[in-house]
């Protein structure tokens, strides 16, 4: 259009609105608006009406009701009659703890396997390659199925353990691997025991004011101090030492086998161990690549130059070519955890109890609100994906600035 | 699809604007297929087979209802549900009747807005635990770790079972019918509760059924029946009396052999209104006189449906009990067809 | 001089000698890559422990798989307390796993023919070798699988073809002029064409038509297919418009882009599912009924077409701004300078994300099982596991599963490292 001509004459044309630039923009956005209004009114208004057909209505109150089931695990006193909002909560929590746990063990297996992928080992290269793309191409539910019949069938059951000959025996005495769930010993902490864990917490600060004054002396006048076995010596010496003073106030507790099950200890449900474990290698199999390929993006002439001032192999590895690769690795790591949160919602194909398996399952069966339950579910979902990237966000500007 | 697309895009037009409110008997009718909800599979209560034809006695309700009003006992679309899902399928018209072994309970009648027609099975909860583990009482459970379906009311009656005599457990919650037997058999759990129907299905397929008994205890009432949505009494009316005329078909010996026969007319009134020879029943239904002699036709009366699917004779052997016709000392029962 | 006999010169070459045992050969090879070092023989023993064990495990239960019987209790008669594995299952349910349970099988050469179809429809698309004229078929074909997978008159997708091309020949007429007009003029002249072409079908309705198949009668691998195909390749133009929608000027539709990529990115796919399965139909016209698969497809296509955007939002990044200053200078218009400036640039960058993306995006489908569809892990899940005939048999099910996702993701993402290779040449 002869937009120029219009602007010279400067005088208002209802076309203009569509055909000039200048005023385009602005139709297009209300345009998108009311479009926008407009289809949200009218889902709104489907919404209200099958609704009323029905005879339901949105409510809330249910969360304020017993719940009536029981879960199995829970991080929080929580039974029967606790209410729906509770079960909510400690479904929250579980679907906290695997995609925390998750992303611990996502890290390490990727690492493992990104920098072994790299060995100049043909046969471990080869053997992390199969892993990696084996574990990529198969969708994580299949392998969440599989990985918890491993367990289940691998594992002996608890009645194994039982009768005088049995085929399955106790690590150590202390340790149960069954199928249905693993079991260790619990520490129990008797009068004092604090002063031990205050001591623990507080030689492990000296440590790390120990090595940077040892760093700080190295870069300021050249002299090398010994670190390593002081810090293992500061690790040990000074717990141990007022864990005996104290008279050993912490004790353990055994896992036993009592009727069906063990009891005491500590219970990791086979549940749990299996989501956990699928979640990681599967996610860990994602990991190794981009561990990889951040290994890759430092250019070779960084570890030659590393090597040519007289680094060791593993410092050239820890000094140069780590912090340059973390600036590639990490973005992607981080979107790796948020999917390991987000994929941890398909606890329920194992009968985990995370948030989807209460508030999303049980609560909604039993109260048949399902639009408030996925209403809330997805909510709950937003808020930790968002919090993860703002923190994303916060380290991308962090490692940008340090940029030329 | 793209169809669809087609015609959403006419219909966002207005040139169907103002769609009349039309019952669910008319919907059905029009469309020509009735839209079932079932289970994604219970051996006996529905299962689709080798060549995909859902099959049992839960999908039996279905097919006579679609005989009674379309004339066509395979004029029916199985819409898969799974316990989430099943209410939402039905409240959002998605389907029209549910036929899923569910449980009719205060709650899901009043609150969720549910219209229960009527029972075809009383069941009631139990356990199932592998003969070697010596147990012979639901009391003796104590710290057991019990496998349990979700999204049931099972977990609902296992929680109050055990508050009640003060045990403690440990649920296994399972998505699938078929899983929670995997993990019961691979010793994930001691006990595995369900219907005792279910329970005893599951047996019935296992490698070696003596190898696991089905405790004595029943722990909840659980009137399974098919339902409608609240509101369109007209369909309730249609699934009920369907549902009555199996019943009283067994009750007046009516089989899918002799209906033809009874239709012509017998010496037994309520026969004849039933198979619409005498009355206009079927026309007060807001259907023809001919409705009960298909609906029985399909598959036969109560009684040979049952014992078609989950009775004695099948492989998952369950004995009429308490599902026994009233004359039997049964509770099925069906009102008067007057 | 020249009579030198005395002097020894040698007039040949001496023939290389055999480099030392332990440096030629296997030797050599396996002292450098297994045994260089005591930390490398360890690692190499316990790979080769790993294999070892792996291998002893399942080579007995593999080799020994009974692939003739009709039910579990049959293949434990055979076996006869071997460990073995009963693959039977596979052959006696394999039009199952692969076309679902509903899918009437004197039908199966449809979904066949549109497999086929759709590689040779992708191949212009993927590989730019080949001839141009190709393209054609591509647009061509997701009406013509539509009518193969679908059935039905052919009639429907002739019609939404036309009208297609319809208004897009409008659009090409008018959009020297307005642009804005033009697009209204396209859409107003395909919505003419697609409603003229109702009568039609309705006044012909079983015109070369084929047996109706409706969607719920899809199944098994075919449905994990179809979802991941009709998601991704909706999913494609979605996200380009989202991603250039959170990179354009104009704050409310930047801010509508913003929110639903970053809303759909923030939770599961599974949630997503369970608002298609139990609350979509909600929002939907009391009357009208949309089948599941099209809910869920419309989600899937929703969610994949967010993690697109964010693909493609990173490829317009990468341009260095002076590409859209050039544009710019040229004179060109925004949907000009995007067409023939910027998209052909970014997309060429994103191509491997995209590709990356969809494989996601194709496992992913895997979980309609959950929601009660029965593609191929929910035909083994519900049906085929609760079966009376195939009770137990869970490994064999869930390998074969595994196996299908395999060669098929596999295959896609080694194209995508080979195109990121070709893309990596032609750039200088």
């Amino acid at each position: 259009m002869n937009t120029s001509q219009i602007s010279r004459r400067d005088n208002f044309q209802l076309s203009m609105l569509l055909n000039d630039k200048r005023y385009r923009s602005y139709t297009f956005q209300l345009f998108a608006l009311i479009v926008l209004i407009c289809i949200m009114a009218y889902l709104g208004k489907n919404l209200l009406e099958n609704l009323a057909a029905a005879g339901l209505n949105i409510s809330y109150n249910f969360l304020g009701e017993a719940s009536g089931y029981d879960i199995n695990q829970r991080l929080i006193e929580y039974d029967s009659q606790s209410t729906h909002l509770r079960a909510a909560f400690v479904g929250v929590l579980n679907t906290l703890l695997v995609a925390f746990l998750g992303c611990i063990m996502a890290t390490i297996f990727g690492v493992t396997a990104g920098i072994l992928r790299l060995s100049n080992n043909w046969i471990v290269a080869k053997l992390m390659m199969i892993y990696v793309e084996i574990f990529r191409n198969v969708p994580v539910l299949i392998w969440i199925l599989i990985i918890h019949s491993v367990f289940l069938t691998i594992l002996p059951q608890p009645k194994a353990f039982r009768g005088e000959n049995p085929e399955a025996s106790m690590l150590w005495d202390a340790f149960a691997f069954t199928g249905r769930g693993i079991y260790t010993p619990k520490p129990i902490f008797y009068d004092g025991s604090s002063i031990v864990i205050a001591t623990f917490i507080l030689s492990i600060i000296g440590i790390f004011v120990f090595r940077s004054y040892a760093r700080k002396k190295l870069y300021g006048t050249g002299q090398l101090i010994e670190t390593r076995w002081t810090s293992v010596a500061i690790f040990f010496i000074p717990t141990l030492l007022v864990y005996f003073i104290m008279g050993n106030p912490i004790g353990l507790e055994y896992p036993e086998l009592k009727g069906f099950n063990f009891k005491g200890g500590i219970y990791a449900r086979g549940s749990l161990i299996s989501l956990w474990f699928a979640l990681s290698i599967y996610t860990g199999a994602f990991i190794a690549e981009v561990v990889r390929a951040g290994i890759q993006s430092v250019d070779q002439g960084q570890s030659e130059a590393a090597g040519a001032l007289g680094l060791r192999s593993n410092l050239v590895m820890n000094l140069v070519i780590l912090p340059q690769a973390l600036r590639v690795i990490v973005p992607p790591l981080i979107s790796f955890y948020l999917n390991i949160t987000k994929n941890s919602s398909l606890a329920l194909a194992v009968g985990y109890m995370d948030i989807t398996g209460t508030l999303g399952g049980i609560t909604l069966n039993q109260t048949g609100r399902a639009i408030e339950a996925v209403l809330l579910l997805m909510l709950f979902y937003l808020v930790i994906s968002l919090s993860i990237s703002a923190i994303m966000n916060v380290y991308n500007r962090s490692i940008m600035l340090k940029e030329r | 699809m793209i169809k669809s697309i087609i015609i959403s895009a006419v219909t966002v037009a207005g040139l169907t604007a103002g769609a009349a409110f039309a019952g669910t008997l008319d919907d059905v009718q029009a469309r020509g297929k009735l839209n079932c909800g079932v289970s994604t599979g219970v051996p006996g209560f529905a299962e689709p087979d080798a060549n995909g034809v859902w099959q049992g006695f839960d999908v039996a309700v279905c097919r006579a209802v679609a005989a009674a009003v379309l004339g066509d006992s395979d004029a029916i679309e199985f819409v898969p549900t799974t316990g989430k899902t099943r209410f939402t399928a039905l409240a959002s018209g998605e389907i029209d009747m549910l036929a899923r072994n569910t449980t009719w309970t205060f709650s899901r009648d009043v609150d969720l807005k549910f219209e229960f027609v009527g029972v075809n099975y009383y069941d009631g909860q139990g356990f199932m635990a592998k003969a070697d583990l010596g147990v012979s009482s639901a009391t003796e459970l104590d710290g057991a770790t019990v496998c349990i379906q979700t999204g049931t009311t099972t977990e609902l009656n296992l929680a109050d079972f055990f508050r009640a005599n003060n045990m403690s457990y440990e649920a296994v919650p399972v998505e699938t019918g078929a899983e929670a037997v995997t993990n019961y058999m691979a010793g994930a759990c001691d006990v595995f509760t369900t219907d005792r129907s279910a329970l005893a299905a599951r047996r019935a397929n296992m490698e070696t059924p003596t190898d696991h008994v089905v405790l004595p205890e029943i722990v909840s009432k659980e009137p399974l029946g098919p339902l409608v949505r609240h509101g369109d009494n007209n369909w309730g009316d249609v699934v009920r009396w369907t549902l009555n005329a199996l019943i009283t078909a067994e009750e007046l010996g009516v089989t899918s052999a002799n209906v033809a026969e009874m239709a012509k007319g017998t010496k037994i009134p309520e026969m004849n209104r039933l198979l619409g020879s005498e009355g206009n029943l079927g026309e007060m239904l807001g259907l023809d006189a001919e409705w009960a002699h298909r609906a029985i036709a399909v598959s036969g009366n109560y009684g040979e449906i049952f014992e078609n699917n989950i009775g004695a004779g099948t492989i998952i052997g369950l004995a009429r009990g308490v599902n026994a016709k009233w004359t039997d000392g049964g509770l099925i029962y069906s009102p008067p067809f007057r | 001089m020249s009579d030198n006999s005395n002097s020894f010169v040698r007039h040949e070459m001496l023939s290389e000698r055999a480099p030392p045992i332990g440096e030629r050969g296997v030797l050599k090879w396996a002292r450098e890559n297994l045994f260089s070092s005591v930390f490398n023989t360890i690692m190499t023993i316990a790979s080769v422990w790993v294999i070892y064990s792996i291998a002893v495990g399942a080579a007995p239960w593999f080799f020994n798989g009974v692939w003739n019987a009709k039910t579990t209790r049959e293949c434990y008669e055979i076996l006869d307390g071997v460990n073995g594995a009963c693959f039977a299952v596979l052959q006696e349910r394999f039009p199952q796993l692969i076309y679902g349970f509903k899918y009437p099988s004197t039908e199966y050469w449809r979904p066949n023919l549109a497999t086929i179809l759709l590689l040779v429809a992708l191949a212009p698309v993927l590989f730019r070798r080949l001839p141009k004229g190709l393209l054609g078929f591509s647009v061509i074909y997701p009406f013509l699988a539509y009518w193969l997978i679908w059935g039905g008159t052919i009639l429907i997708p002739t019609v939404a073809f036309v009208g297609c091309c319809i208004g897009v020949a409008c659009y090409r007429k008018f959009s020297s002029g307005a642009f804005v007009t033009a697009i209204i003029l396209g859409l107003f002249s395909a919505y003419l064409c697609w409603f003229l072409g109702g009568y039609l079908i309705s006044w012909n309705n079983d015109f070369l038509s084929l047996k109706e198949v409706p969607s719920r009668d899809m199944g098994g691998f075919m449905l994990n297919l179809l979802l991941g195909t009709i998601a991704v390749s909706l999913s494609i133009p979605l996200g380009i418009t989202l991603a250039l929608g959170r990179q354009s000027n104009m704050p409310i539709i930047k801010w509508i882009c913003v929110v639903f990529i970053e809303f759909i990115r923030g939770v599961p796919l599974i949630t997503l599912l369970f608002v298609a399965n139990v609350i979509l139909a909600f929002f939907f016209p009391p009357e009208t009924s949309i089948d599941l698969i099209l809910r869920v497809i419309i989600m899937m296509t929703f969610f994949n077409s967010a993690y697109i955007a964010e693909v493609v939002r990173g490829g317009l990044a990468a341009l260095p701004s002076g590409q859209y200053e050039a544009a710019n200078s040229l004179g060109l218009d925004y949907s000009q300078s995007m067409r023939f400036i910027i998209l052909p640039q970014a997309l060429k960058i994103s191509i491997p994300g995209i590709v990356n993306v969809s494989v996601g995006m194709l496992k992913d489908t895997t979980l309609v099982s959950i929601i009660s569809m029965f593609d191929l892990v929910g035909m083994i899940r519900g049906p085929i596991l609760s079966s009376t005939d195939w009770n137990g048999v869970y490994w064999e099910l869930f390998g074969a599963a595994a196996a299908i996702f395999f060669v098929v993701c596999f295959t896609v993402s080694k194209y995508s490292q080979w195109l990121e290779r070709q893309l990596e040449t032609g750039k200088h």
